[in-house]
């Protein structure tokens, strides 16, 4: 069965329709990308997915059930993860203390716990630290621990925000443009970290950029979005030849 | 104090050097026990020394309300402030410091708890006898406790949560009129709520449950705020809360069973000061332990930003929930026991001036810091009370020091600190390595 099945899910901002009849299917250890120029709807396309916004017609099924209509904590818990395009860290807050609390949803000791110090509250956050510093480990920045987020560099703060985002134990990962601002030798590393994420953890995920260079290299399927509608659908080199596409990017081609 | 040895402005400065570093190695038991020595001091020599000193009796906040009154007392107060205070305090931090840092070793090694309880033990001692020389000082520090109380569960809301609630005076006028009820009914003979159900004797101990009900009735006052939080915040939650105060006030004006404006007395007298060191130490301990659980940090995670917080599995809603009924709560106990160290409680108390107060103290302590608020209570109370003399002008100078404090530091006086009780009565000085690797273990499990 397909992890993740988007069935003719459309929105409107009032009299916009932002996004129309927009059709995904998800299996499990996919990464699938989403392309587009500016304001072609992609961000819309994940806030309708996480539960920001309810669309206003079709369907979202995770493992075969609707998850619309439910609170974006809540479809997060169920495993779908995502990072913001626009960093979206907690200003006052130490790194290691974004990855422990993206294990809101795992806590298990009540406020009981929190309020008196128990037993299992000590052995409980123990073990959500020793997650936490594998997880930044894993995007290498296990040595930044206890910084504040707003002292660190920007790719710096990126790491957190996808470790952050791997700690609410996705199975899909969604990263909206996870390389955005970054210069060269960061994309780079930005490009090895979501591989090795990929092949260690196993997710899917669901990619949208603005470089297709990442979104070619990283990707098995694309889809172009344009003004809310998935124009074309491919692999990458069908995508890259495909006139609709190349028109949305370049413009139309005008024989003198 | 070091101007005996002088040489050179150079060697003047090294020795000063020196000495503050003899200083920053003396654990936390050095001072207390220095400090313990100087109210022992006070306690036993404190009339003759005073008398010697030229004074009428023994200045009892520091000697600020005797050198406002009379300014010719200046020199004899600052004489007897450095030879009852000060001296005893320095000379005992400096030769005890070595011993009591081994001492602090050994105590942290064989129980955390033992030390922390150590450590209480002898603020507890320290404060009573402090206390004991005037009855006014034993009052001021009770409404002290109550005030840092009172600020820290402020704190969970306008600081760790980061909305602008103005309703805490609201919270402890309930907190103190149920309590005040509770124990009215139970153990006084009184016109409106009849004769004593329970004999006396057990008012100590039915005390709690009267308090708790207290803070129980703050909390579902706070449901009033909790839930319109789901979908405003900022300046009209600021504006829901202040309305939410103003409604409590004038309920309770207008309800005659409890006096009307009034008020409520005789409460029994309950509140002496160990039952009170006990619920401050309590409520602190219990507040900071939530403030440092993940379920406490997601007030911080949905302050600096609710989408994200949202995104990550939090649960806004529940958390906004526990913020505010959790700080009403304590702002409830905190009336109770108000209500019982005045012995009356009226609905005059719980309106704008208490609320001024308040977010005065949470400001100028600093946000989202248990340090903070502790800072910011005993300093206000302590600065409030010390200015009484100067009338009018109080009025002029505390503000304008807030002022002031906003402008060199915006966020308060220690802000975003976390209160690590370990840190504290950790052994200063070069570690020796048996005890390093016993605090390294330590420090993970805290």
């Amino acid at each position: 069965m397909e992890l993740l099945e988007i069935k003719k899910m459309s929105h409107d901002f009032g009299g916009l329709r932002a996004v129309n009849n927009y059709d995904l299917t998800i299996s499990p250890g996919q990464i699938r990308g989403l392309i587009g120029p500016n304001g072609a709807g992609k961000t819309t396309v994940f806030n309708l997915i996480t539960g920001i916004y309810t669309p206003t017609e079709g369907d979202v099924l995770l493992d075969g059930e609707s998850i619309v209509g439910l609170k974006p904590h809540q479809i997060a818990s169920m495993g779908l993860g995502r990072t913001f395009q626009n960093l979206r860290l907690w200003r006052h807050m130490t790194v290691l203390d974004h990855i422990k609390m993206a294990r809101y949803s795992k806590v298990n000791y009540g406020l009981i716990g929190a309020f008196f110090g128990t037993r299992k509250r000590i052995s409980e956050e123990a073990k959500i630290e020793d997650i936490a510093y594998s997880l930044l480990e894993l995007v290498g920045v296990a040595h930044l621990a206890d910084q504040l987020v707003v002292a660190l560099p920007y790719g710096d703060q990126r790491r957190v925000e996808m470790a952050r985002a791997l700690a609410t134990e996705p199975r899909i990962l969604f990263l909206d443009e996870p390389t955005a601002g970054m210069n060269p030798e960061e994309l780079i590393q930005m490009m090895g970290i979501i591989r090795r994420v990929h092949s260690e953890l196993g997710l899917a995920i669901f990619l949208i950029e603005h470089r297709l260079k990442v979104v070619m290299e990283l990707c098995e399927t694309i889809q172009a979005l344009v003004f809310g509608e998935v124009i074309a659908e491919g692999t990458s080199e069908e995508i890259q030849n495909d006139p609709r596409v190349i028109e949305a990017y370049l413009g139309k081609e005008r024989v003198i | 104090m070091e101007a005996r040895s002088d040489n050179s402005p150079g060697h003047i400065r090294a020795r000063t050097r020196a000495l503050r570093e003899h200083f920053t190695q003396v654990p936390l038991l050095g001072w207390l026990s220095g400090a313990l020595v100087a109210v022992l001091l006070e306690r036993f020599l404190g009339t003759p020394l005073a008398n010697l000193m030229g004074l009428p009796k023994v200045p009892v906040l520091f000697g600020c309300v005797v050198v406002l009154k009379s300014p010719l007392l200046i020199p004899g107060t600052l004489a007897y402030l450095i030879l009852v205070y000060v001296l005893p305090v320095g000379i005992i931090a400096r030769l005890s410091g070595i011993v009591l840092n081994r001492l602090a070793v050994w105590l942290f090694n064989t129980s955390v708890h033992l030390s922390v309880i150590i450590h209480l033990c002898l603020l507890y001692g320290i404060l009573t006898i402090w206390s004991d020389v005037s009855a006014y000082r034993l009052l001021m520090l009770k409404l002290t406790l109550i005030a840092v109380m009172v600020t820290l569960s402020l704190n969970v809301i306008n600081g760790y949560m980061g909305e602008f609630s103005c309703s805490h005076p609201g919270f402890m006028a309930l907190g103190a009129y149920a309590a005040s009820i509770v124990t009215l009914i139970l153990f006084v003979d009184d016109k409106v709520f009849g004769t004593a159900l329970l004999p006396e004797f057990l008012g100590p101990f039915l005390f709690p449950v009267a308090l708790i009900a207290g803070g129980m009735v703050a909390a579902v006052g706070a449901i009033a705020i909790a839930i319109p939080s789901f979908r405003t915040r900022g300046d009209y939650l600021a504006i829901i809360s202040l309305a939410f105060m103003f409604i409590v006030k004038s309920m309770i004006e207008n309800l005659e069973i409890v006096g009307g404006p009034r008020g409520l007395s005789s409460q029994p007298d309950f509140v002496n000061f160990p039952t009170l060191f006990v619920w401050t130490v309590a409520s602190i301990w219990i507040i900071n332990n939530f403030v440092r659980s993940v379920l406490g940090k997601a007030l911080n995670a949905v302050r600096d930003d609710e989408m994200a917080a949202d995104a990550m599995t939090v649960n806004t809603r529940r958390t906004k929930f526990v913020a505010f009924l959790f700080g009403a709560f304590w702002a409830g106990v905190a009336g109770g026991l108000l209500a019982h160290v005045l012995r009356y409680v009226n609905p005059g108390t719980f309106g704008i001036q208490k609320l001024a107060e308040v977010l005065a103290m949470v400001y100028f302590g600093g946000l989202n810091s248990v340090y903070g608020s502790i800072v910011g209570a005993v300093g206000y109370s302590l600065l409030s009370e010390a200015l009484r003399p100067l009338e009018l002008f109080k009025w002029i100078i505390i503000p304008l020091l807030l002022i002031l404090v906003m402008i060199f530091r915006p966020t308060g006086l220690i802000a975003f600190k976390e209160f690590n009780v370990l840190n504290l009565i950790r052994p200063k000085g070069k570690p020796e390595a048996g005890y390093k690797t016993k605090l390294s273990v330590a420090d993970k499990t805290s």
